[in-house]
């Protein structure tokens, strides 16, 4: 019994660092190669599970609703970047951070006016629904091993595109020197809008596929945004290695320090003290993991060539 | 106690410092001429209408509504400026303003706009506010500027006892009633019981309120974050329990996400939780995974009372949905207003505090009166989800507590 909470527990981590990623890829993404800050990112998440909501509710279909997040989100991610992005380049972070601070509170209000305050519903299709029995686990939801899947397919490809194809080639020149590759006449206005819309559309699917587990509502990107960061920060900003060993730490650090901090506390205090304690030590540990890292590794565990 | 007082002198000085400053007096004088017009214009229109109607109100009365409508919150917002403007709306009266402004559920923000209310717009009693965190954030120091606050959700144990306050009313119930009533239904049927909370003022005083009735043992005791959307872990550890039900008070997002989450999961232990985790505001977005799920309330839609077969119609007509527990909750604080602005002027608190208290209205939960800490004496029931025309819904069940108080009514001495 023990043991099949230990290793569902462990899944549950690799689940929720699988979606973390697929949120910190596109994030240190878009700062690696265009050094922007990017707050936003949060409300493409938001896009994408709205997205996918009303198409799924207008065509019964989850599978169109996904590639509808996909369409969306990379859509809004290209016209942000086109109408207001484009124009932060040169400035400075605090001017990127307030724009795109901005942009959060468009879209919210945006959502809010377009679909009203109520959270949407979202089902999870009926091909992925209910709970599969493992080695070693009684059951375990389908859709989270499903989400895993997904994420380690992103990563794989996300490899693939950077190492091996001719955009990949010209994202990793544009992070190491964007004076030259404009020079050598590579077009880096339509780069950075292919590059931004991709990692919008990453943010999307991660909001469709988790917006059918959640609630689908305003303000649902904040807290992964507040994540995402911490995971970038952990694994070296600009690096797409860097996002998926840091999802992975925090996605584990979290589930099994909401499971594990208030049983070992429960040895020491009373049950209900030890619930209301190890919550909130639990809560602050993703942040002591990122102090310690930042501590030792000042720029992250894998950083980028800056 | 200290802070307490430090709080009563600040809203003493506050206004003098306003007074003092130049080019206010002018303003003020002027408004205390447009004040003793109005007065005198009510004045005689109450004498006029005396005859007429007996709603008439002696003073305008400005009511300043600070609630969540922006946000992850904002459903819940929303229902409950819906419900109170509803109730002014019927009731007609010319008299009466209300000012709404948005606290995102954000603490530092709320105690700004009820600052801003109290001193620049004037108004004359604050409500609104969903959340406790925030509630004790605006109401003791609206109070101790002797401002009236009525509270239409909100009810955290620290302003129900030894705290209480005349000038502090509660028209929903004592944060701890929905827990309580779950735990006296659980010891029907059950015998060990998973419970599960936010780590906040609130999701404390749901997990005191269901152990102070539940006799039997607890599986376990977890507290989750705030806004928390993912409880694979939770729902791991209830897999793992052994439990024969859970308990889970988890309101708007949190409820809809781990409703979602656990009916994935393969668990198949029964859950039930108070009112607000299943209230009309989020089972649409939880879906059929919400089916059979039993709750507590102090009002159900389907309640057998005249006030409440007015009240549900009429909010449909007007906003195109079911009425939510916080749209009732509204409704009554706004009533509650109502009959004591009809009997009282409001810049007589002790009149104006007693008829509330004698609280003369048509309540949709059916009996309604005020504990001696001004929190309601009310029946609580058990309800069932079910789908009714294709619309989710709750269903009572029974009855599970007759003129149900709270347990710190007793601390409080007014």
């Amino acid at each position: 019994m023990i043991l099949s909470l230990a290793l569902e527990q462990l899944l549950n981590g690799l689940q929720l660092g699988v979606m973390l990623f697929l949120m910190a890829a596109g994030l240190t993404l878009i700062f690696g190669v265009m050094g922007l800050i990017n707050l936003a990112h949060g409300s493409l998440y938001m896009v994408g599970a709205f997205a996918c909501a009303v198409v799924a509710a207008a065509t019964g279909s989850f599978w169109l609703g996904l590639a509808a997040s996909l369409v969306c989100a990379a859509a809004a991610g290209a016209i942000v970047e086109f109408l207001v992005i484009r124009r932060l380049y040169d400035r400075d972070h605090l001017d990127q951070v307030l724009a795109t601070f901005a942009l959060i509170l468009i879209f919210s209000e945006g959502a809010r006016w377009l679909f009203g305050s109520f959270p949407l519903y979202l089902d999870i299709p009926p091909l992925l629904s209910g709970a599969v029995p493992l080695p070693g686990i009684e059951a375990y939801p389908l859709y989270r091993l499903a989400i895993i899947g997904v994420g380690a397919l992103v990563a794989f490809g996300l490899y693939l595109l950077i190492s091996k194809t001719r955009l990949g080639m010209r994202i990793r020149a544009g992070e190491s020197d964007r004076e030259m590759i404009a020079a050598l006449g590579v077009d880096i206005r339509t780069l950075y809008t292919v590059v931004f819309a991709l990692g919008s559309a990453l943010a999307g699917l991660a909001g469709a596929l988790v917006g059918a587990l959640q609630s689908v509502q305003v303000g649902m990107g904040e807290p992964v945004l507040i994540l995402a960061f911490v995971v970038i920060v952990i694994g070296g900003i600009g690096s797409i290695k860097g996002a998926l060993v840091g999802a992975l730490i925090v996605g584990l650090t979290d589930t099994l320090g909401r499971f594990l901090l208030p049983s070992l506390l429960g040895l020491i205090l009373p049950a209900s003290t030890a619930g209301t304690v190890g919550a909130s030590l639990a809560a602050m540990l993703i942040y002591i993991v990122m102090a310690l890292v930042l501590a030792f590794r000042p720029r992250g565990l894998f950083p980028a060539k800056a | 106690m200290w802070k307490f007082c430090s709080n009563c002198e600040k809203g003493r000085k506050k206004p003098a410092r306003t007074q003092n400053a130049g080019g206010h007096k002018t303003m003020e004088q002027s408004n205390q001429r447009e004040h003793a017009m109005k007065t005198f214009l009510s004045a005689a229109t109450l004498a006029l209408s005396l005859s007429v109607s007996s709603l008439a109100v002696a003073e305008p009365i400005k009511i300043g509504l600070i609630t969540t409508l922006s946000g992850g919150g904002a459903g819940l917002g929303v229902d409950t400026r819906d419900g109170f403007m509803l109730a002014i709306k019927e009731a007609g009266n010319k008299d009466i303003t209300v000012i709404t402004e948005d606290d995102a559920q954000k603490p530092e923000l709320a105690v700004q706009i009820a600052d801003k209310m109290i001193q620049s717009d004037q108004v004359d009693i604050l409500t609104g506010i969903v959340w406790s965190n925030l509630l004790m954030a605006v109401a003791p120091s609206a109070n101790a500027q002797g401002k009236f606050y009525v509270s239409t959700n909100a009810a955290p144990a620290a302003l129900a006892g030894a705290k209480c306050n005349p000038l502090y009313f509660n028209a929903a119930y004592q944060n701890d009633n929905l827990h309580e009533a779950m735990g006296e239904y659980a010891n029907k049927d059950y015998k060990k019981i998973f419970i599960m909370a936010p780590n906040y003022p609130a999701g404390k005083d749901s997990l005191t309120g269901f152990k102070r009735y539940y006799k039997g043992e607890l599986a376990a005791e977890v507290y989750t974050k705030v806004g928390q959307t993912d409880y694979a872990a939770e729902i791991a550890q209830i897999r793992a329990s052994g439990a024969d039900a859970v308990f889970a008070f988890l309101p708007g997002g949190m409820g809809i996400s781990f409703m979602k989450q656990y009916a994935q999961s393969g668990v198949k232990t029964p859950i039930m939780g108070p009112g607000f985790s299943f209230s009309q505001d989020v089972l649409p977005a939880i879906g059929d995974a919400a089916l059979g799920v039993k709750a507590s309330g102090q009002w159900v839609k389907d309640l057998d009372n005249e006030a409440n077969k007015k009240f549900v119609p009429a909010f449909q007509k007007e906003y195109g949905r079911l009425p939510s527990l916080y749209a009732v909750q509204a409704y009554d604080a706004a009533q509650l207003i109502l009959s004591a602005a009809s009997k009282a002027s409001v810049k007589d608190a002790k009149a104006f505090g007693e008829a509330m208290k004698a609280a003369d209205i048509q309540s949709p939960r059916g009996k309604f009166k005020f504990n001696t800490n001004l929190h309601p004496i009310q029946d609580i029931y058990v309800t069932e989800v079910v789908k009714e025309d294709g619309v989710l819904t709750n269903k009572t069940v029974s009855k599970i507590f007759t003129d149900h108080g709270d347990a710190y009514a007793k601390d409080c001495k007014m």
